[in-house]
């Protein structure tokens, strides 16, 4: 039996004008363990606590039940305070009888009651609380970054320019991501290339730094401070080392009818290309799938002109395993994919395209050099017709839910840059909402309606015909005018939804980092912790955690950065007591509560037993402490009930239940 | 039965297995148990295999995987869904089994002969689709197919689903829906459930024998026996465990009962015990897709796997 | 059974620590009022839920039992409210099939921002208990009092 003292908080009215404090101290003292039970007016100001210290010294107590707020508003104080009395942190129970109780009551005998049963439930759990210590761990100081586009250039830059080695992992040849294939920035049009390639180069550079291209990641295990990955590095086909990055190899290549993802498909590149002029590293890759060696095993064109020697065919993928103490999630986003949505004759029509491809059509390194022109005959086009919310606030099921965020602003960009160049260019743009939120935004689209004259209707469009003559029928509802509009444009360009890349849910299982329905990675809390998983030692670094524009990005790229280097500075790290703990010899060794953690933190082991005497060798789950959280779940998997949770074990909280059901 | 002998005796002999795992005769012809055996002699005097081996021997391969050197295991084909559930839990060593599928025609149920009229029974033989038995008012006959085992009714099959060799033919004997008695009660209004309910647990002895029987329940220790959960039976007064004994151990099997209908064949008070096992399997199948534990003994299990849209619990409310 | 005195229920919420807990902290602190029959027992997760607490909780008299975690998709732990989903079901199914009320269990999904919804939700489950009345079926299974 505990020596237990009850400390009844008034916090000034708030408790006590609802609650009869006086009688919940009268009514607890004939609790079993109760030693001693007084109440004050603010329990966790200093004179409240030392009150505390002072009643743990005086009666040798060695449990605690604060009846007061919120555990969320100061448990962490009450079990400060118990540590200065000498007590274990972790035998103190917060009953709490303002937010549950006299907030929420007005009967006084009511409330009273009911914090009387409360202090009762925390008493009789503080009677099987057991002291419990934090354990410690340590922290590899390296971080890794899962994803090379902007979000995840920009965080690595951050953590290396801080002092810490950083490795970025990057499926695709080159790093740049998303923002490389874009042509200009809004709201101040800036080239993108021409700003995002300096930190490219930058990364590239920094010794700190190290990238794997063409890699992914294919395993992680460890914990917050001590991860564990596995990284494959794809096959190049080509010596890295030896690549002077020339160029003829792509020149001489007679595979050159492969789309080019860069151009998201509307140009072709060789078997053996880098994505983009700026790539980084600026050494191609060998498309297997493509190439005519690899296919025939005829050809060898690109070895034979390669001064180098640097074209390796007998190349494998290969592991790299390596230690971090933190990683960040920057796996950025995508298109939708469109086949839902064939009003808008995007399969049919070569002339309907998305924004995307819209600014690789613009680009001069693009497929037309940056000339607008309609891909399917190469004329100039005179209407224009922008689409929004293509799969963005659907409330129909067939796209997302949420407003991709980014479209209705390089909508303005595009209309705005295509009637500066070619004014005899009519552009309607068609739109539920226009959302312009952000520094010098809304600026940006009236210049685009006011100065531009963009022609802005507000409503949506049911379908677009293809025409016998090439021309795009526009069938659309101007809301404003409640009028059917029937256009026959030229192009038509879809602002199709942005979705997480969709490897993220693998990698988000891997990291056990939580994913919401959209495959949005969930942070520790909406508003107080936005770049946090809530796996520690995990953060996130842009699209992957909601849609952003590349500012928004690159703030909290910079935010995911502090956060990791708040980590890799710290050289100990505390681990939560509340963990699961397993009975040896109650366990079966059935595997069931490996099943359900989320974190893999029970192994087995095969050892000796000593049960009462009898000596047996058998399969027994052991938990890494530094890795369970402690949410439970194998708890409930296990059918003895050998695994249970310290800080809320089956007895405690049972304890509990009978308390109030008495 | 002779070719088991046999066979049993060769592997005996040339050391593959160091025992046999079967049933022995008991006093009566209907009430054989399992045994182990580990000489040619003992198999030829004592070891029988008949219509009424009901018994699942996968459980007791629990301890016999701890034993020196294999054991050889002789499982009917409903028998083999247990053991491989048994393997997923990691609880019987596959490498220390030598596993002998045997035939079956069905199980006999001895209380369906009874309650049928026959009383005295002195012997009973089986005569191919016909049963001769032998009585003390002198002698009767009765079909094969009309005294077998609930669990019989509702056959999972004459496929094993795991087996070094085979002896013997198996025949799928089901006749039954298998969940046609939890739908019959789940019809029933609330007050006729608890009424039926209550008067078949008011039954109950708690002598354990479900429990002690079902290849499901193997913990080392059962939580009705460990302090872990302030359910303890030690002193036979707590009213948490005499109440709600057979939910829970229900819910502990959920997800991993093979329906091998082992409960109700032994519980001694003729307390319908699959009735609850089997609404739990009725409801995974029906929340979860079709799922038979032991099948696939990779499988993780109903309760150890999600999916994201998987029905709220609110469903039972809503199926009213 | 005791007939003669006013019925006040016992009620048990198991309330998710990440999510429930602190939503019914907000009813508190915007003074959302739910009847004091509800006693909150906070778990770091509704996959700690043990079925045997609810059973426990029926057995030592309470009338009615609701556990809240985080909605689906949104657990702390990532799939911790998925376990605890499929555990409930079963069990409230299988309660269902025994004749007990059904009203006299529950999940919700309540968000930490959803103190409306807690104060709504306990509003309706106390209000559905008073309509059932006393629990006795679970407190008398076995005709043993």
């Amino acid at each position: 039996m505990q020596r237990i003292g009850v400390f009844v908080c008034h916090c000034g009215s708030n408790i006590a004008a609802t609650v009869d404090v006086k009688k919940v101290v009268e009514m607890v003292k004939t609790e079993p363990g109760v030693i001693h039970a007084e109440d004050y007016q603010y329990m966790c100001s200093e004179a409240g606590q030392a009150k505390i210290i002072e009643a743990v010294k005086e009666h040798k107590l060695n449990g605690l039940v604060v009846c007061s707020c919120s555990p969320r508003m100061h448990e962490a104080t009450f079990r400060k305070c118990a540590e200065r009395a000498g007590i274990n942190p972790y035998m103190v129970e917060i009953a709490n009888i303002r937010e549950h109780c006299s907030w929420i009551h007005k009967d006084m005998d009511e409330a009273t009651e009911k914090a009387v049963i409360l202090a009762r439930a925390a008493i009789a759990k503080v009677n099987l609380n057991a002291p419990l210590q934090a354990g410690e761990s340590g922290v590899v100081k390296r971080a890794l970054v899962i994803g090379g586009g902007i979000a995840g250039i920009q965080t690595a830059l951050d953590i290396a320019d801080a002092g810490f080695p950083v490795d970025i992992v990057e499926k695709e040849p080159s790093i740049g991501g998303r923002m490389s294939q874009l042509d200009k920035t809004f709201p101040t049009l800036d080239c993108s290339a021409c700003i995002l390639t300096p930190k490219m180069v930058e990364a590239a550079a920094h010794p700190n730094i190290t990238i794997h291209t063409y890699s992914e990641v294919e395993n992680v295990s460890g914990f917050v401070g001590n991860f564990t990955v596995e990284i494959r590095k794809k096959a190049r086909s080509i010596d890295m080392d030896k690549c002077t990055g020339c160029g003829l190899c792509q020149e001489k290549c007679p595979m050159k009818k492969t789309p080019s993802e860069f151009n998201r498909g509307l140009g072709n590149r060789s078997a053996i290309y880098t994505p983009f002029a700026q790539a980084i590293p600026n050494v191609p890759v060998i498309d297997r799938n493509a190439c005519l060696k690899f296919k025939t095993g005829k050809c060898g064109i690109c070895s034979t002109v390669c001064a180098a020697g640097a074209i390796d065919y007998t190349q494998v993928d290969t592991m790299v395993t390596e230690k971090y103490g933190a990683i960040v999630v920057a796996t950025g986003f995508d298109m939708i994919k469109l086949d839902k949505y064939d009003e808008y004759a995007y399969s049919q029509s070569k002339d309907v395209i998305t924004s995307l491809e819209l600014e690789r059509v613009m680009n001069a390194a693009g497929p037309t050099k940056g000339h607008l022109e309609r891909l399917s005959d190469g004329k100039a086009p005179k209407e224009i017709v922008f689409i929004q919310c293509v799969g963005s606030r659907c409330a129909d099921g067939r796209g997302k839910g949420y407003c991709s965020k980014i479209c209705c602003m390089y909508t303005a960009k595009h209309a705005m840059l295509i009637r500066d160049k070619y004014p005899d260019v009519n552009v309607t743009v068609f739109y539920i909402d226009v959302r312009t939120p952000g520094k010098n935004f809304d600026e940006f689209y009236r210049r685009a309606v006011e100065n531009y004259g963009v022609n802005y209707v507000k409503g949506q469009v049911g379908k677009v015909i293809p025409q016998p003559d090439g021309k795009l029928l526009v069938q659309g509802v101007d809301l404003i005018d409640n009028k059917q509009i029937l256009k026959e444009a030229d192009m038509v360009v879809l602002a199709a939804a942005i979705e997480p890349n969709p490897d993220v849910r693998k990698i988000a299982t891997m990291l056990t980092a939580s994913i919401d329905n959209d495959n949005f990675l969930t942070e520790a809390h909406a508003k107080l912790r936005p770049v946090e998983s809530p796996t520690a030692g995990i953060f996130l670094s842009g699209v992957c955690q909601g849609p952003k524009d590349i500012p928004e990005t690159v703030a909290q790229a910079g935010a995911a950065a502090v956060k990791a280097i708040g980590l890799l500075a710290k050289d100990k790290l505390m681990t939560n007591p509340c963990t699961a703990k397993s009975d040896e010899l109650l366990c079966n060794g059935c595997s069931k509560c490996a099943n359900v953690c989320p974190y893999g933190a029970i192994s087995y082991e095969v050892k000796e037993i000593n049960d009462h005497g009898i000596r047996e060798t058998r399969r027994v789950a052991q938990v890494n402490n530094a890795l369970c959280q402690g949410c439970g779940a194998c708890t409930v998997a296990c059918p003895s009930g050998a695994m249970d949770l310290q800080g809320f074990s089956n007895r405690q909280i049972i304890a509990e239940v009978d308390a109030i059901c008495r | 039965m002779q070719k088991i002998v046999e066979r049993a005796k060769e592997l005996l002999a040339d050391g593959t297995v160091n025992r046999v795992l079967g049933w022995k005769k008991g006093d009566m012809c209907f009430n054989p148990e399992p045994a182990f055996f580990e000489t040619a002699e003992d198999l030829d005097e004592n070891f029988v295999y008949g219509g009424f081996c009901g018994a699942n021997l996968s459980k007791y391969m629990i301890d016999a995987s701890k034993l020196e050197g294999k054991t050889l295991v002789l499982l009917k084909p409903c028998d083999t869904y247990s053991f491989n559930q048994l393997i997923n839990e990691h609880r019987v060593d596959r490498e220390k089994a030598y596993i002998i599928g045997v035939g079956c025609k069905g199980k006999l149920n001895i209380e369906t002969i009874k309650q049928s009229g026959v009383k005295g029974i002195l012997n009973i033989t089986e005569n191919g689709d016909m049963l001769n038995i032998e009585t003390l008012y002198g002698n009767t006959e009765m079909k094969y197919s009309d005294a077998l085992l609930e669990r019989c009714h509702v056959c999972k099959g004459k496929e094993h689903k795991i087996y070094d060799e085979l002896i013997g033919e198996s025949q799928d004997t089901s006749d039954r829906e298998r969940f046609a008695e939890v739908e019959k009660i789940e019809k029933m209004s609330p007050e006729e459930k608890f009424a039926f309910f209550q008067k078949e647990l008011s039954k109950c002895i708690r002598c354990n024998a479900c429990r002690n029987v079902c290849p499901a329940c193997s913990c080392r220790k059962c939580v009705f026996d460990s302090t872990k959960f302030d359910s303890s039976q030690k002193a036979n007064t707590d009213s948490f465990e005499e109440k709600m004994f057979h939910i829970i151990r229900a819910f502990h099997v959920a997800g991993r009962c093979t329906d091998c209908g082992e409960c109700s064949r032994v519980c001694p008070q003729g307390i319908p015990l699959h009735l609850f096992n089997r609404k739990f399997i009725k409801d995974i199948n029906e929340f979860y897709g079709e799922y038979q534990a032991g099948a696939d003994v990779d499988a993780k299990g109903p309760l150890t796997e999600y999916t994201f849209g998987d029905c709220e619990p609110s469903i039972v409310k809503e199926r009213g | 059974m005791p007939i003669n005195k006013e019925f006040k229920p016992k009620i048990v919420a198991f309330c998710c620590n990440w999510c429930s807990y602190a939503g019914a902290d907000l009813a508190g602190s915007s003074r959302l009022a739910y009847p004091a029959d509800v006693k909150i027992i906070k778990v770091p997760c509704s996959c700690r839920v043990n079925p045997m607490f609810i059973l426990r909780a029926f057995e030592k008299g309470a009338d009615g039992v609701i556990m809240c975690g985080c909605h689906p998709g949104d657990c702390h732990y990532s799939t911790g409210n998925y376990y605890a989903r499929r555990r409930m079901t079963l069990l409230f199914s299988m309660l269902d099939y025994m004749g007990v009320e059904n009203g006299r269990t529950r999940v919700e999904w309540v968000s930490a921002a959803e103190g409306v919804k807690f104060s709504t939700t306990m509003n309706e489950f106390v209000e559905k208990i008073y309509s059932l009345g006393e629990n006795v079926r679970l407190g008398d299974l076995r005709c043993k009092k």
